[in-house]
């Protein structure tokens, strides 16, 4: 895995390019996100700064939005559509299985409402790169033995 | 002279295996020395024969699906360059019965085109409502979005030729076009398509919309979970800046919040901010983006602006039925045999729909139950299949189109488990401003799991609550959330016994 750059280089590098945008939070706060994986806690106040902001409205958008994370996500993240018309091709019980099968290990689970993929559901999403769609346990356990095996 | 071979890069393409077939007839190609040009265009939305294969032929595009790795040597050993037989023919795709029962209008060329190429959209028809919109005065192109009765996609259907005027008749120094892409309903993709396989044309659209309102500066907010939208937006928009003028595009990216497909959510976002419900009036078309009057429209609406433009305000409008007028691309979806993209003119019946396109469900089991317009869509019961698809018809019933998704499900589904889940996904999805739908959704949960668990008396208390929140939340998330509940509680009262 290649070394993530330095936190604060990495928010100065985001800020310079972005902050003039109108509306930059969000902007920056992708940004940082895509950089280091997640938005640590230490940029909040840099970032609180350059916009003219108070920290705790920057620490409001972040927990607003789901998609956001304050801490290191796992190697991969590994997101299982729960919405209905997931749901009523089986998305429920994949989701059952997906949660317990990550549950111990270094890949991280997440709900998702919708991936747009709803008439080849249950559909899930590793890292927003790689899609699958019809997905079932047996489909998704080879998928994630793939991914643990590659390391 | 090579031959050109199209493998859709749309997402649910993608998911079922597409880049990896491209590679594989890229591959195959290589090493039998035969030359081939590879174009990755969006989906034709025939999901259950994804991967698609396309080869131009001398007249029309041969299909050929679902295209696995394992099939592409033998596809080469058929000659299917030229026509050659395979057991994946499924000869002109044109004629595909799915496509051939249609009337595409908003996404004639998804499928079609390259989505990465301005030549490739101008050579196919594309540009044609711009050009015409330049030509005129702001006051005449709002005339005839007026006349074609187009109302907006997004699920609210309000009228856009008014909503456009509101903006035009408004004064101000800076005036801004806001595309609406957060399509956060389960069982809707058709923005995502036409994002993904014919980008330009939304920009078109905006563009036009720029024009009649004398707004030069647009934004489209794109929900997080499509990354493959934005990818496409962004690439098309680098090629597009001189066709656009002085109308500039910038794209946003959502984080995560289905609240945020509310439109003044969605400003709040816009502008970096929790994307928090704002109370109207003002209505933001006085008072939207930076607190400037703003133009909100979906992908869809401003994706059928170019051709009521180009094409002429009455073949739009002479299309549909009552006053819902011109075309919606519907999308089948859940457990639906042959789910996918389904253009047709408002007025075709549910069942039809259900049956003559989905062919009943995926699992084989009779359909029980279809929800219509996302998560806060009613819940249909077998007895309203022959209800007419148009907002008129669907209103009388007291459900919505929305943005019309349809979800299908088949006799195993426990309606009052849905019930719970539309609560919960309130309780999880509201922004917190207004007490009905942030109190209100929670002890929806807490109501249905007693109901659940036997106390059936708590059905009143459930129906009193469903009330409160209607009439007492501040936008759709919460006033509509009851929509499934008591339809489930309506028409499948059993599962709540």
């Amino acid at each position: 895995m290649e070394k993530l750059p330095a936190v604060e280089d990495a928010v100065e590098s985001v800020l310079a390019a972005n902050s003039t945008l109108p509306g930059a939070l969000l902007p920056i706060l992708h940004e940082v996100q895509e950089t280091l994986g997640y938005i640590p806690p230490e940029s909040v106040p840099r970032i609180a700064k350059a916009l003219n902001l108070s920290r705790a409205e920057v620490h409001g958008v972040i927990t607003y939005y789901q998609h956001f994370r304050q801490t290191p996500p796992g190697r991969h993240v590994v997101r299982v559509c729960c919405a209905e018309a997931c749901q009523a091709v089986g998305g429920e019980a994949l989701a059952e299985h997906a949660r317990t099968r990550l549950e111990a290990g270094e890949l991280s689970f997440e709900p998702v409402y919708c991936l747009g993929l709803c008439a080849c559901g249950p559909a899930i999403q590793i890292d927003e790169t790689s899609l699958h769609a019809r997905v079932t346990p047996k489909s998704f356990d080879a998928l994630i033995d793939a991914l643990e095996a590659a390391r | 002279m090579s031959v050109t071979v199209y493998v859709p890069s749309d997402a649910a393409a993608l998911a079922l295996g597409a880049d990896a077939v491209a590679l594989a007839i890229a591959g195959e190609a290589r090493r039998r020395g035969i030359a081939i040009k590879l174009v990755r265009n969006g989906s034709r939305g025939l999901f259950w024969l994804e991967p698609l294969v396309e080869v131009a032929g001398s007249r029309d595009r041969l299909a050929f699906g679902p295209v696995t790795v394992a099939d592409v040597a033998s596809l080469f050993d058929a000659d299917f360059l030229n026509g050659g037989a395979h057991p994946l023919s499924l000869g002109p795709t044109a004629a595909i019965p799915y496509l051939f029962m249609q009337r595409r209008i908003t996404t004639r060329r998804v499928g079609l085109v390259d989505p990465a190429s301005l030549a490739d959209y101008l050579a196919q028809g594309g540009g044609v409502g711009l050009q015409a919109a330049r030509g005129l005065a702001a006051a005449e192109i709002v005339q005839r979005i007026t006349d074609s009765g187009l109302r907006g996609r997004g699920g609210a259907a309000f009228p856009t030729g008014i909503k456009w005027k509101t903006v035009l008749d408004a004064v101000a120094d800076r005036k801004y076009i806001v595309c609406n892409a957060d399509e956060g309903d389960s069982g809707t993709f058709s923005d995502r398509m036409l994002m993904e396989g014919d980008p330009f044309q939304l920009l078109e659209g905006m563009a036009i919309a720029g024009l009649a309102v004398g707004a030069r500066q647009g934004f489209i907010y794109v929900r997080s979970e499509y990354p493959h939208a934005v990818a496409a937006l962004k690439a098309a928009l680098d090629s597009a800046q001189d066709w656009l003028g002085d109308f500039r595009i910038d794209v946003r990216k959502g984080a995560g919040s289905y609240v945020c497909g509310e439109e003044t959510a969605m400003l709040e976002s816009l502008e970096g901010k929790r994307g928090i419900v704002r109370a109207k009036p003002p209505l933001p078309a006085i008072s939207g983006l930076f607190g400037q009057p703003t133009v909100i429209n979906n992908v869809i609406t401003f994706g059928s602006v170019p051709d009521i433009l180009g094409q002429g305000v009455d073949a739009y409008r002479d299309l549909g039925c009552g006053r819902s007028r011109g075309t919606l691309p519907f999308q089948l979806a859940g457990n639906i045999r042959f789910g996918g993209l389904v253009e047709v003119p408002f007025g075709l019946k549910l069942r039809d729909l259900l049956y003559d396109f989905g062919g009943g469900s995926r699992s084989g089991r009779p359909l029980r139950a279809v929800q219509v317009g996302g998560p806060l869509g009613a819940y249909l019961p077998e007895s309203q299949f022959d209800t007419l698809l148009d907002y008129e018809s669907f209103a009388a019933i007291g459900a919505g189109l929305g943005h019309g998704g349809i979800v299908a499900f088949d006799d195993t589904v426990d309606l009052a488990k849905q019930a719970r889940y539309a609560m919960k996904f309130c309780a999880i999805e509201s922004c917190g401003k207004c007490t009905p739908c942030r109190i209100g959704s929670t002890r929806g949960v807490e109501v249905i799991d007693r109901i659940r668990a036997g106390q059936v008396e708590q059905i009143t208390l459930l129906r009193e609550l469903c009330d409160t929140m209607i009439h007492g939340s501040l936008c759709a998330m919460g006033s509509m959330t009851p929509y499934p509940v008591l339809s489930a509680l309506n028409h499948f009262p059993e599962d709540f016994a």
